[in-house]
């Protein structure tokens, strides 16, 4: 009798602890809030699944517990009602399938009007591109990689030239305008992810990954990386403040571009070479 | 009566036709069956204690050494677990915690628990002891090599714990091992750890196969008259299968093992691209990290159904027994097992949705991960519908049993979450995904083991396990692992992602401080809580009520030895012959409510019983 009981609070206490959670996600800040909705799809059929399994088990518990008069069903097989159950369970799964394959068509479909965000990634930190007037990022290497040149931007590719470098583990995003991250790693695996944005990718040394989505609440939010990435994995953190057009016109306005760092290394350069020859 | 009586005979006749391959009706008598293909096998007997008990090639002696040595192996990864709680829950309370060493644990605890813990167990363990039991072999086919098998397995185990002593300690790269970082500084035992990681992955490799060969050639080959495929226990077709997934996919866990050591001895570059170290460029360039995530995970999801396979199976088989009554849709379960096994190696990918491979994949994995689920569904199914108008024994293997249905479904379903590709999004890489392959492939299966612990204790041991104990053994082991894992699944909800030493004051995960003590001092007592069955076994050992001869009344050959425990060679002089399935529960008419595979049809003409 007990152990029905038991798991009968079990099942309950699973279904309360859902309705009451104070753990629950964060408010969505991007245009994923479908990937939300098909979580609660799931919930719903999976959950209606699980509550229906094991009351279904319960009541078993309770009904045809031994009793030494008793003698168990003799039945090996019921056909019908075999092929019943695999088509019902067909169609559940294709119902939960088919709203996610139409997000994930959406996912891997980035839209015209996208700015481009070249992320770099390394043990262990993060540091951002954005393209110049051009509308184009420069073409990168690894090996092109120093102080003078902190993305390893092509020299030869006049694209690089105005791009717009931010040495910081901060970005800023223009709201309601849809970005696509473009992922890099000069290292390991890394992942650039804000829970409020929903979308992840890895960032792979070798290859140049994306994702794509369109902020959407204006505020600051967190980046962790959700790739491990070696001892300092945790404390791989980095920044997104979203702003209106205004106000991230202005920021962008403030940051340096490629040429303005060779122009400034220029002039370092001579300033030494005439402190050398004093 | 007499109806009945004919038609059972004619049905018998047939079968014994089919049998003999369409023979000229050589068959008129009900308890006919096809006489042995190949002569009784000569055993080797040990004679002094080392061939009897150290370097021993019977199965089951065999089986219990892998028993032993998994579970020893399973303990350590136990311990591990404790002290990853103790820093997620407790930061700073241990000063020995440090990053380093909290991610050679995370990492040590997962393959730990993979690898050497339920694969060895189930197939190394079970698998060894009951499959020959189980078709009525008098051992595996090949002894020898079974014995070689555990003692590569033990020298794999030996290998992997050493690695806690070496310089740099062991690797710290999570269990799946990703390179670059598995083998570049910056990742704890990224020198020596990583180096033994690969030769006890290696050593493991081979071991296993030596045990698979046995496995599958004696299912195939060994089976005593009778035992036709379709009359063999779920325990030995989930075993089966999981050995033939095993034999396919650890090949690709050995080549890509094999890649990587050549990467980091040799300085190759099969996972190595093009690196920027301190400001220096490595002399790598050229190789895919994503190609060793293919091979990884092309072994990887297999090696989730060779731990679940084998389980569905063992459950099965207990859910049966204990509810008195058939497995229901018997075929049905022979096919989902089949069907899974051959689906599991399409779905591998669904690991990889955002690893950076071609995006495209997305649509191919997502739909046949959810495939899968149709198959598993029916073995849900089929478990509860078996208990329906069943005559349940609610004794401890029971409670196993119905903890496992619980475990089981919610880790199912969390997995349609993760596996439908958009979904896994936002879930990949949080707690989501740490708490569903906990349920569905950590508590499920171990629910299993120990249903199967208490099931055949009295067979191996001749003496039941204590049921008191048993039950505080369920109880506090069921309740606790869900109180850890259900409300798991809300902190990857919140975003909190995996593998993350602390979580320093990110804003929006504050709240969960909370729910991470309350997780810590449940696994605390749950790890706790398995000590019980040590002491219960230990004290059951000498003191235990006897079992004697097929205590459960089940139906199957294992039950039906001369001697409890059986000997070496299992069958006396003769080997039993088999009449029916291993599932005749409660047939009509019958006298007692189990009918055992070796009862010929005459004895038992007045029954209901159907063909099989």
């Amino acid at each position: 009798m007990h152990v029905g009981i038991i798991f009968f609070l079990v099942i309950l206490g699973s279904v309360l602890f859902h309705i009451f959670t104070p753990w629950y996600w964060t408010d969505v800040a991007s245009n994923w809030g479908g990937m939300d909705d098909t979580i609660t799809l799931t919930f719903w059929i999976g959950g209606g699944v699980f509550i229906a399994v094991c009351l279904f088990m319960v009541y078993c518990v309770f009904k045809f517990s031994y009793k030494k008069e008793r003698k168990a069903e003799y039945k090996p097989e019921d056909k019908k009602l075999e092929k019943i159950l695999t088509w019902a369970t067909t169609l559940g799964v294709a119902a939960l399938l088919a709203p996610g394959l139409i997000i994930w068509n959406q996912y891997v479909n980035v839209p015209k009007n996208a700015i481009e965000i070249d992320v770099m990634a390394w043990q262990w930190g993060w540091q951002y591109r954005l393209p110049g007037e051009d509308g184009k990022l420069g073409t990168t290497k690894v090996v092109n990689i120093n102080d003078n040149n902190p993305f390893g931007i092509n020299l030869d590719d006049p694209f690089g030239n105005d791009d717009v470098m931010i040495q910081s583990d901060v970005i800023n995003l223009e709201n309601n305008r849809p970005v696509k991250i473009l992922l890099r790693s000069v290292d390991v695996l890394h992942n650039w992810y804000v829970p409020q944005f929903r979308a992840k990718m890895d960032a792979v040394p070798g290859i140049v990954t994306y994702y794509w989505f369109e902020p959407n609440k204006v505020g600051e939010f967190e980046v962790l990386c959700a790739e491990y990435c070696g001892v300092g994995h945790y404390a791989m953190r980095g920044g997104v403040e979203v702003q209106d057009k205004q106000e991230y016109d202005n920021w962008l306005q403030q940051q340096e571009t490629f040429s303005d760092l060779i122009a400034k290394q220029k002039i370092l350069e001579n300033e030494k070479t005439k402190l050398a020859k004093k | 009566m007499s109806e009945d009586f004919n038609d059972n005979k004619t049905i018998q006749a047939q079968s014994s036709e089919a049998i003999s391959g369409g023979g000229s009706g050589i068959a008129t008598d009900a308890d006919y069956v096809r006489p042995a293909e190949v002569a009784d096998q000569d055993l080797y007997h040990g004679h002094s204690f080392i061939t009897k008990w150290i370097f021993c090639q019977d199965a089951k002696v065999i089986g219990v050494q892998y028993f032993l040595l998994a579970t020893f192996t399973g303990i350590i990864g136990l311990i591990l677990s404790w002290l990853m709680r103790l820093q997620l829950g407790f930061p700073g309370l241990a000063p020995f915690m440090t990053a380093e060493h909290y991610y050679q644990f995370v990492t040590m605890h997962g393959m730990i628990m993979v690898v050497y813990f339920l694969t060895a167990l189930f197939l190394g363990g079970f698998g060894n002891y009951l499959i020959p039991l189980m078709v009525g072999a008098r051992d595996m086919v090949f002894p020898y090599l079974n014995m070689v098998s555990f003692w590569s397995f033990f020298v794999a185990v030996a290998v992997l714990l050493a690695s806690f002593f070496v310089p740099g300690g062991p690797t710290g790269s999570g269990w799946t091992l990703y390179p670059p970082q598995a083998i570049l500084e910056g990742t704890p035992g990224s020198g020596w750890g990583i180096m033994l990681m690969c030769i006890s992955l290696i050593l493991f490799v081979a071991g296993f196969t030596m045990g698979g060969l046995n496995y599958l050639i004696t299912v195939l080959q060994a089976r005593t008259r009778g035992m036709t495929l379709m009359r063999m226990p779920l325990t030995v077709w989930g075993i089966f299968t999981a050995t033939v997934l095993a034999m396919l996919a650890f090949p690709a866990l050995l080549v890509g093992a094999l890649m990587m050591s050549l990467d980091n001895v040799l300085g190759t570059s099969f996972f190595m691209p093009t690196i920027l170290k301190a400001g220096e460029v490595l002399e790598y360039g050229g190789g895919s990290p994503i190609l060793f995530q293919h091979l990884f995970w092309f072994f990887g999801h297999p090696e989730v159904y060779i731990v679940a396979l084998p389980a569905f199976g063992i459950i099965s088989d207990l859910i049966s027994v204990h509810a008195r009554k058939n497995i229901f849709g018997y075929r049905m379960m022979v096919w989902a097992i089949v069907g899974i096994g051959a689906l599991s190696f399409f779905v591998w990918a669904h690991h990889m949705y955002v690893s950076g491979m071609n995006p495209w994949f997305g649509f191919f994995f997502a739909t046949t991960t959810l495939i899968i689920a149709v198959p598993t569904a029916m073995k849900v199914y089929n478990w509860i519908l078996t208990l329906w108008r069943g005559n349940i024994r609610l004794n401890t293997v029971m409670l196993w049993c119905l903890g496992f249905i619980v475990t089981f479904v919610n880790g199912g379903i969390t997995g349609i979450f993760l596996g439908n590709v958009s979904v896994d999004v936002p879930l990949s890489d949080t707690y989501f995904v740490i708490a569903h392959f906990h349920m569905v492939m950590g508590i499920a299966p171990l629910m299993v083991i120990m249903g199967a612990v208490y099931h055949w204790f009295p067979l191996v041991a001749g003496r039941f396990l204590d049921e008191k104990l048993g039950k505080w053994h369920f109880w506090l082991t069921f309740l606790g692992a869900y109180s850890i894992y259900f409300p798991m699944h809300y902190l990857g909800f919140i975003g909190v992602p995996r593998r993350y030493f602390e979580m320093y004051d990110s804003p929006y995960v504050t709240s969960a401080v909370g729910m991470n003590e309350f997780i810590s001092i449940a696994a605390f007592i749950v790890g706790a809580a398995q000590f019980i069955l040590i002491y219960n076994i230990i004290k059951t050992l000498k003191t235990g009520k006897p079992a004697g001869h097929n205590p459960w009344q089940a139906c199957s050959l294992e039950w039906l030895t001369p001697t409890v425990p059986p000997e070496h060679g299992n069958w006396g002089d003769r080997l039993p012959t088999v009449h029916r399935w291993a599932y005749d529960y409660s047939v009509p008419g019958a006298k007692e409510d189990f009918i055992t595979q070796t009862t010929p049809p005459s004895e038992v003409a007045h029954t209901k019983v159907e063909k099989t």
